[in-house]
């Protein structure tokens, strides 16, 4: 069936309105569009790193979210996921469960791509049933902007402070999705908010539904470290996308496929202008910064160009 | 009549597993628990169990898959020993707190550093306030009936238990044991009727949410409830268990108490030396006796006031150090039981068999000699003293 936003919209939300997160934030809109990718019907259990999606949307006694949500700890989304995957499949064995079950994990960038690095790792390599999404915000937002390994190249965070001497970030962005796709699962993908949330929403249908681990990689801006107005977030994402800072691919079996080519692909200050992290860069002298930013850029989406065959 | 058998401790704890059959195990190697998994992993292979066995990259991921699992309803296992357990215990708290009652097999080991692999309590006892109920055994048989009756405390009060054996003393080396039949372990663990469960349908629940200060500390006094309630029903379990099988258990075992004038606390397999120590110093007219503690999670508080209110002076045996400048923690727990007690005998505390140090007869025999002392002169000197160690 081809995909309609007006018919996605109809479905049942399974995070409530209400929460506790920011307005402009990407994080809930990630959760919302790929847990309506779960077929009326079905079960989704969501599991939740620490961090602000955890906090604001789990404040005792009330919870935002409608069907069963587990929280353990901020490294181990993975490991705690697979433990209720494993639990699941023991059940239906011994004849004690019969409805079909979804197993959604969502953790930040602090706790995939640095601290849950290990236990989400396991989690693909064992091949769980399950999938993982990590809300990419490229830094630890809920302590309060400081930098991770998703932080990009000389972004001004609380940890790479742009100073006098050091000017933010001196590495680069860790390439999380092609290290999924090292662990040789059935579907990797990353994805944002464009458009209709077409690519998003069919990505998040076939991560949800291929047997195995899957994992899904969304660009999900934080207005506060990001610094951009709340209501700019889609035109943010935008600009990640058509600048190519932010590709959209998928790796089916290892397999690599674009999903989206920028006929007019735009020079990264377009996407680097919109945000305040990024406003040192724009200082007479240091032009060289967006040089070298658009160097590794284009770059990177040379290899990629190259891996899926274009 | 239960089934005679050799086995090491290892083996006879992953032998109560099989016969228990749970549904999911998570476990990672580390010496000396590794046999565990190992044995385990064989049935699981073979089909003798149904269990669902995780291989994880980590304990914390052990720990962590068995609390995803234990929340979604199931029995969920595992073992470890030393810097593992170190490794699980921030996820310890969270088993506990969140009121999941897994249970965890430990072969108990030292802990780096100098890195070394044999045997103290430090492990367990560096994870003493985790919430955790601590069962330990003196022998193979004693680990296997532990484990046996560890679902059954853990279920009922809704709170996670480790079941101790010390590491390589008891779970290498082979001993005599009585096995309980299969169809009677069945019958006395019984089915697990979980509290919650996420995976049922008709009554989603948020587990592991947010607490700020108008509810965290209710939790916790809760889950201080379930600890203090653990106590009768250890006491309760142990005894139906011995309507069973002849062999019955409390928080802890008294031995050559009844007219004994000093003695000592002990815990674990060291209790089987202090006992030979006891039978020669009985021999030769001395009046010793030993209190062994089988639960040091909950703290026998009544068990101890009982036992060592009749004695004049009495030694702590601290497999550990808490390296507070003033005590080991056995001691430290036996003191502040003490302290309100109606008779207050004088005590002192060895620190001993640290990193698998000898424990013999003599060096049990030796502590009872310095007791004899403090009671014969009323003076208990320093009362944080090391044994057998080259000062």
């Amino acid at each position: 069936m081809s995909y309609n936003l007006k018919e996605n919209l109809l479905r049942e939300e399974r995070l409530a309105g209400g929460h506790r997160m920011c307005a402009g934030c990407g994080s809930p809109i990630a959760v919302r569009t790929v847990l309506r990718q779960v077929e009326p019907g079905d079960h989704a259990i969501v599991c939740n790193a620490t961090g602000c999606l955890e906090v604001s949307t789990s404040v005792y006694p009330y919870t935002s979210w409608k069907g069963s949500w587990i929280h353990n700890a901020f490294e181990n989304a993975g490991a705690t996921l697979s433990g209720v995957e494993t639990a699941y499949r023991a059940l239906k064995k011994r004849g004690k469960l019969d409805d079909t079950y979804k197993f959604i994990a969502f953790g930040g960038d602090g706790g995939t791509y640095d601290i849950g690095f290990q236990s989400l790792s396991g989690a693909m390599e064992r091949g769980h049933d399950l999938v993982y999404v990590c809300y990419d915000n490229e830094a630890y937002m809920n302590t309060g902007i400081q930098r991770s390994s998703s932080t990009p190249h000389f972004a001004d965070t609380t940890t790479t402070p742009a100073g006098k001497v050091i000017p933010g970030k001196l590495q680069q962005k860790k390439n999380l999705t092609k290290i999924m796709v090292a662990h040789n699962v059935p579907y990797v993908a990353q994805t944002t908010f464009i458009g209709n949330f077409k690519d998003i929403s069919e990505k998040a249908h076939k991560a949800i539904y291929t047997p195995g681990a899957a994992f899904l990689n969304v660009m999900a801006p934080c207005p506060r470290g990001w610094r951009y107005p709340t209501e700019k977030l889609m035109e943010v994402t935008k600009a990640a996308v058509e600048t190519c800072v932010w590709p959209l691919y998928e790796v089916i079996d290892g397999k690599y496929i674009l999903s989206y080519k920028p006929k007019n692909k735009l020079p990264v200050e377009e996407y680097l202008k919109m945000q305040g992290r990024f406003a040192h860069m724009f200082k007479p002298g240091n032009e060289w910064m967006i040089e070298e930013v658009q160097k590794e850029v284009d770059r990177n989406w040379e290899e990629l160009l190259q891996l899926c065959g274009e | 009549m239960g089934i005679r058998e050799r086995l090491s401790g290892n083996e006879a704890t992953a032998y109560a597993m099989k016969q228990i059959n749970p549904d999911v195990m998570g476990a990672f190697p580390i010496t000396p628990s590794t046999e565990i998994p190992q044995y385990f992993a064989a049935y699981v292979d073979n089909g003798e169990v149904d269990t669902e066995f995780i291989a994880v990259e980590s304990e914390h991921s052990a720990m962590s898959t068995c609390i995803g699992a234990e929340a979604a309803g199931c029995r969920a296992i595992s073992a470890t020993s030393s810097c593992g357990l170190c490794y699980m215990t921030e996820m310890l708290y969270v088993a506990a707190s969140d009121r999941l009652p897994i249970t965890l097999a430990v072969s108990t080991r030292a802990l780096s550093g100098p890195i070394n692999i044999n045997n103290d309590h430090s492990d367990a006892m560096g994870v003493r306030d985790t919430g955790w109920i601590q069962l330990h055994a003196e022998t193979n048989q004693e680990m296997y009936d532990n484990y046996l009756q560890a679902m059954r405390i853990g279920e009922a009060v809704g709170l996670p238990i480790m079941v101790c054996q010390d590491g390589f003393i008891t779970s290498h080396a082979i001993e005599n044991i009585e096995l309980v039949e299969d169809d009677k372990v069945k019958a006395f663990v019984g089915e697990y009727k979980p509290v919650i469960n996420i995976m049922d349908k008709d009554h989603p629940v948020s587990v592991g949410p947010y607490a700020v200060p108008t509810y965290y500390m209710e939790a916790k006094r809760q889950q201080a409830q379930a600890m203090i309630d653990a106590k009768d029903v250890i006491r309760k379990v142990g005894k139906e268990f011995g309507e069973m099988t002849g062999r019955s258990y409390g928080l802890v075992e008294e031995y050559m108490m009844d007219d004994a004038e000093v003695a000592i606390v002990i815990m674990g397999s060291s209790a089987g030396t202090a006992k030979e120590a006891i039978q020669e110093l009985r021999a030769e007219g001395h009046k010793v006796g030993l209190i062994k503690i089988r639960a040091f999670r909950p703290f026998p508080k009544e068990e101890i006031i009982a036992g060592l209110s009749k004695v004049k002076a009495f030694a702590v045996m601290d497999k550990a150090d808490s390296f507070s400048a003033l005590c080991g923690p056995i001691y430290a727990d036996t003191c502040a039981a003490l302290y309100t007690a109606p008779t207050r005998p004088l005590g002192i505390n060895y620190i001993y068999g640290l990193g698998g140090r000898d424990v013999r007869v003599d060096s049990i025999k030796h502590v009872f000699a310095e007791v004899e002392k403090v009671a014969a002169t009323g003076e208990v000197g320093e009362t944080y003293r090391y044994l057998d160690v080259r000062e």
